[in-house]
């Protein structure tokens, strides 16, 4: 037995213990800090997989993004949770435990008897990688193989923001998404909130940009751009924007835009929607990837804070 | 027993700590984060795939991998959503529960006239 098999074997238990400390968590609170450490030790497995692009993501968004998004939920609940702590009749339970172990059951035998060799794109993806002019085969995928998924996947972030303004009361429409951070300027956070950005945007672009090549792209880039943006909000150097504000529309849009436009010259230039022609693919992805990033950035970051709960200033 | 089939197996196992967790939890903040727990064994499962996919130099199928980052980042997305809708019940009713029978307490906030 080898070391990093041990090493594996000890990952995957404290993966299933973070996951049963954040379901058997008795406080809320516990539960979403479980989540978070479960989202960091999840991401270690997927380096494991040789999925590093996959790893940047699951720690960035579902470690981070979601662990913030949870705390703020939880700060906000705490008061109503003692009053919701009804669980169903303990026999109930014991049916849900085991259709959930049957569940469990049924995908541990499909695992066990998976035929022995995988069936596999990657030597297509290979092949026609080239022709991108990018080095990673995971951004080929996403950029250009299989991009109508990634153009509607912005759609849904986009969507989804719009769900989450619209459950605003009437009388703050259009105004500052969340509460007003006021901090005293000399503080840690104030502090930290201005020493952070600078470093945090030039590794998200950096991400962007060698996710042509290297694990990375304009997921991994956006989200932690969308973190340094959160730190700032939440540091009170600078508010969140009124969502009536015409910039915030039009660089959320932007992304999708973009790669609609290009989806369509396509048709003319390279004979289908969404096509690009060899000699300047990469330069056809990297004008979608830039404001793909922006919008990934900024819908992150938005979806975070939540809906409009102040008004816009009057103007 | 070999990696992928270890991380497959943790992931079966995951799977139904999620379903359990979303079918049992009274606190629909706890429903939503033992279906995010769901959803990522799903995800593993389908980097265990990615990963038998492996060829030559490349460490597995790219095209599940691509996949799945577009899903963790519409789940996030769907989570913002019910989170929102969740607070936003909360506001209303000054609950934060999925139960008709619980007696409702004060809104935290009068809604405008």
């Amino acid at each position: 037995m080898s070391l990093t098999y041990v090493l594996e074997s000890v990952l995957a238990l404290l993966v299933l213990g973070a996951a049963a400390w954040t379901i058997a968590a008795r406080s809320a609170f516990a539960a979403a800090v479980g989540f978070v450490s479960y989202g960091l030790l999840l991401s270690l497995m997927w380096v494991q997989l040789a999925a590093v692009d996959v790893a940047l993501t699951e720690a960035a968004i579902g470690g981070g993004l979601t662990g913030v998004l949870l705390l703020g939920a939880v700060a906000t609940l705490r008061g109503t949770e003692a009053r919701t702590s009804r669980r169903p009749a303990s026999m109930l339970r014991l049916l849900a435990a085991a259709c959930c172990a049957l569940v469990s059951v049924a995908l541990a035998a499909v695992v066990l008897t998976l035929p022995e060799a995988g069936p596999t794109l990657a030597p297509h993806a290979m092949a026609a990688l080239p022709a991108t002019g990018v080095g990673n085969p995971v951004t080929g995928v996403l950029m250009a193989f299989r991009g109508f998924d990634t153009l509607l996947e912005k759609v849904v972030l986009v969507v989804a923001l719009v769900g989450v303004w619209s459950l605003a009361p009437d009388r703050y429409w259009g105004g500052h998404p969340g509460l007003e951070h006021r901090l005293p300027a000399d503080g840690v956070l104030p502090f930290f909130a201005r020493m952070l950005p600078p470093l945090g945007v030039l590794l998200g672009i950096h991400l962007m940009w060698t996710g042509a090549d290297n694990p990375g792209g304009a997921f991994q880039g956006g989200t932690v751009l969308a973190a340094m943006w959160l730190v700032v909000m939440m540091a009170g150097v600078r508010d969140a924007p009124a969502i009536r504000e015409q910039w915030v529309r039009l660089a959320l849009v932007s992304g999708p835009v973009v790669f609609v436009a290009v989806g369509l010259a396509g048709m003319l230039t390279a004979g289908a929607f969404l096509a690009y022609p060899v000699a300047i693919a990469k330069p056809l992805i990297l004008l979608i990837e830039v404001p793909m990033l922006l919008t990934i950035a900024l819908a992150l970051g938005l979806l975070v804070t939540g809906p409009p709960e102040r008004p816009a200033d009057p103007s | 027993m070999s990696t992928v089939t270890l991380f497959g197996l943790c992931a079966a196992a995951l799977v139904g700590l999620g379903l359990y967790g979303a079918l049992t939890h009274p606190q629909p903040l706890r429903k939503l984060i033992a279906f995010n727990l769901l959803g990522s064994g799903v995800f593993l499962l389908f980097g265990v795939f990615a990963r038998r996919g492996a060829w030559q130099a490349v460490g597995g199928d790219p095209v599940p991998q691509a996949l799945v980052i577009t899903g963790i980042v519409v789940a996030f997305a769907a989570t913002a959503l019910a989170v929102a809708l969740l607070l936003r019940l909360q506001k209303e009713s000054g609950e934060a529960t999925l139960d008709p029978t619980a007696p409702a307490g004060a809104p935290a906030e009068r809604p405008s006239p």
